[in-house]
């Protein structure tokens, strides 16, 4: 009777590890579509500014996203389209920022990967580095004071930040006043073109963590079940209690820093490597080895993600664009403490 | 009864953690110890849990603030010195300055910068800061001069749903005594006529405003009316009250203690040239800080910053104009 239970219950476990994987790989694919069509939709002209890409890091960034509950706070960085989606961030609003329709929520005022719903725990990232790590430190420290106890707030970083004074200062708050906080490396080897041997010198970044008392673990981050594993552990460990948990990430960025940026400084020996491996085949291979998806369902899944892209640039398209007759101009919320330019 | 401008401020500040339970105070050594200069002396102990020591970490602690906001909380930050708010300029002026702009979300946080010289204070612990937060867009900036514009702007500051720069002044601390707290101020954003006068117009703010005064008083004496405006706040300007004054005396010098180079008496005459150049008889002038750091020994120190005697010099110039 008993052994009937634990074959259930692992049995349980495994049907809802294959749901959990098969979802996180459904996002991982609308990333990748997203992403593709941001790049398309940059090559041909239609976009105002940059676009910046997470190929090669959405299993990390998915495992991120779909760790978190609705009520957590997420601070993500430029290449987390992935765990923004599976944080519940509509395409809609990754698509209105990047082509700046006045109905999206930074309404033209911010475009492309600065974007966020701050009132739904999703923070939208300034482009300094390292500086959303004490922000997500606050809300815990607020919802501390509220008596929420149960909430996580995490963020992304890559390899480069750690260089920065706001990822130590914010790693060492969090360790001080020991905040849920999930702090996610991207080790993805270049910070723009700045390979990780100018960036630092230690084996790995995930030895900093005991430097500032806090729990480290390294992860594989080509690998999405290492990812999944990985990241829900650490998400649920500061959940209960475990204070900040540090994760890094080997990986490598599959395209340039942004699409401007043909990243041929990029070593050919790391992209022949393990480290060069897209996350997005791994994790197919993956599900038709368990026999978890057959070449038709991946194909389905690929379709609808593409449609669903396709459906909402097509209306995002004529949506109207920020006018700058309607703006109002005024960058303080106290009406009657705004100066009057105009009037000069 | 008498209260100091620095009493003040720890009074505002302990009738903000009273009054509304989202303040909370965090900065460098403001628990227990309660603050270098202690402007948070005995809260942590009246509000347990609420008036929180930081890490030398200038960056974080402004940043917390700004999530803290986020999530509905109203901080009060203290910077040790305004000096080292540089330490955590990103956060000010990237994070919290464009918060609401960005998001429509307010980000109601009030960062106090014990401001301005005192002597032998030397070259990083006697900048005034204000003209660097007044330049980027979505910051108020606060400069106040009395022992009641302290106690009320500061109250008001943690009222107001944007970022608030509190410049309170060091040198103002201790010197400042009023009998007792207002219950009624001016509204932030309005400039105070703190002596009325026809011949000539001061505007000044923080500690020059009793510089000034002193001049005025002095020039009194001599038959000449000087009429001196407390900006109160420097960011946003009265140019209102500004104009209005500069109409009645047709002259116009401003004081203010920071470096020359741009900033916030640059700003008043740029205003009062563009707007108001038909009022001025005689070409405006304006008295800062000499462009070097600040100085450490006394004699260099005095020299460095305006007083009443290089302002009552300033003020006959431009009389004899």
């Amino acid at each position: 009777m008993v052994e009937t239970v634990a074959r259930t219950s692992i049995t349980d476990e495994a049907a809802a590890f294959r749901e959990l994987y098969i979802k996180a790989y459904r996002w991982m694919v609308l990333a990748r579509v997203l992403d593709e069509k941001f790049a398309s939709l940059y090559r041909a002209g239609k976009m105002h500014g940059g676009v910046f890409l997470g190929k090669g890091q959405e299993a990390l960034s998915v495992s991120i996203g779909i760790s978190l509950q609705k009520s957590d706070i997420f601070a993500p960085l430029i290449r987390d389209s992935g765990g923004r989606l599976a944080f519940g961030e509509p395409v809609l609003d990754a698509v209105r920022t990047y082509l700046g329709s006045v109905l999206g929520p930074m309404r033209g005022r911010d475009g492309n990967v600065h974007r966020g719903r701050p009132r739904e725990g999703l923070l939208p990232m300034i482009s300094h580095l390292g500086a959303m790590i004490p922000v997500v430190n606050g809300t815990l420290i607020a919802r501390r004071f509220k008596g929420i106890k149960d909430s996580v707030g995490a963020t992304c970083i890559g390899e480069g930040a750690t260089s920065t004074g706001a990822f130590h200062e914010a790693l060492n708050q969090a360790a001080i006043e020991k905040l849920p906080l999930v702090l996610v490396v991207a080790n993805n080897q270049y910070a723009y073109s700045t390979p990780s041997s100018r960036q630092f010198v230690c084996r790995s970044l995930v030895e900093k963590a005991a430097g500032y008392g806090v729990t480290g673990q390294a992860v594989e981050g080509t690998d999405l079940t290492e990812c999944l594993q990985v990241v829900g552990a650490a998400v649920q460990r500061a959940r209960t209690g475990g204070g900040p948990q540090l994760i890094v990430a080997r990986l490598l960025r599959l395209c340039g820093h942004g699409e401007h940026d043909d990243a041929q400084y990029v070593d050919a020996k790391l992209k022949q490597s393990p480290l060069g491996r897209d996350c997005l085949t791994v994790a197919e291979e993956q599900l038709r080895q368990q026999g978890w998806a057959q070449a038709t369902d991946l194909a389905a899944w690929r379709a609808a993600a593409v449609e669903q892209v396709e459906d909402t640039v097509a209306k995002v398209q004529r949506e109207p664009a920020p006018d700058p007759y309607q703006e109002t101009w005024h960058a303080l919320q106290t009406s009657h403490l705004r100066e009057l330019h105009d009037e000069l | 009864m008498s209260i100091t401008y620095l009493e003040a401020i720890r009074l505002a500040q302990r009738r903000a953690l009273t009054e509304d339970p989202r303040v909370y105070i965090y900065g460098q050594d403001v628990g227990a110890f309660g603050g270098a200069f202690k402007a948070t002396k005995n809260l942590a102990e009246e509000f347990p849990g609420r008036v929180l020591d930081a890490p030398i970490s200038e960056d974080a602690i402004i940043g917390s603030a700004v999530g803290a906001a986020i999530e509905g909380m109203r901080p009060i930050i203290e910077m040790q010195f305004a000096d080292f708010s540089a330490c955590g300029f990103n956060q000010v002026i990237n994070q919290a300055a464009t918060l609401h702009w960005r998001t429509q979300v307010p980000c109601p946080i009030v960062i106090r910068l014990p401001s301005g010289g005192t002597s032998g204070s030397g070259p990083f612990h006697s900048q005034s800061m204000e003209t660097i937060y007044a330049h980027y867009p979505g910051l108020v900036v606060m400069t106040p001069a009395t022992v009641e514009d302290a106690y009320s702007m500061l109250l008001e500051a943690v009222a107001i749903d944007d970022p608030v720069i509190f410049c309170e002044h060091k040198y103002l601390y201790y010197h400042l005594k009023a009998e007792k707290l207002p219950t009624e101020a001016l509204p932030a954003g309005k400039a105070r006529i703190a002596r009325a006068g026809r011949d000539m117009t001061i505007v000044t703010y923080s500690a020059m405003l009793h510089e000034s005064l002193a001049v005025a008083e002095e020039f009194a004496s001599e038959g000449t009316e000087i009429e001196v405006v407390d900006l109160r706040t420097v960011k946003p300007l009265d140019t209102d009250t500004v104009m209005a004054s500069v109409a009645r005396t047709g002259r116009l010098l401003c004081v203010g203690e920071s470096y020359p180079w741009g900033g916030v008496t640059a700003e008043v005459i740029a205003r009062v040239a563009c707007e108001g150049f038909g009022l001025l008889d005689a070409p405006p002038q304006r008295l800062n800080a000499k462009d070097t750091p600040v100085p450490y020994h006394p004699n260099l120190w005095a020299a460095h910053r305006p007083t009443a005697r290089s302002i009552a010099t300033a003020a006959r110039n431009l009389l004899r104009t």
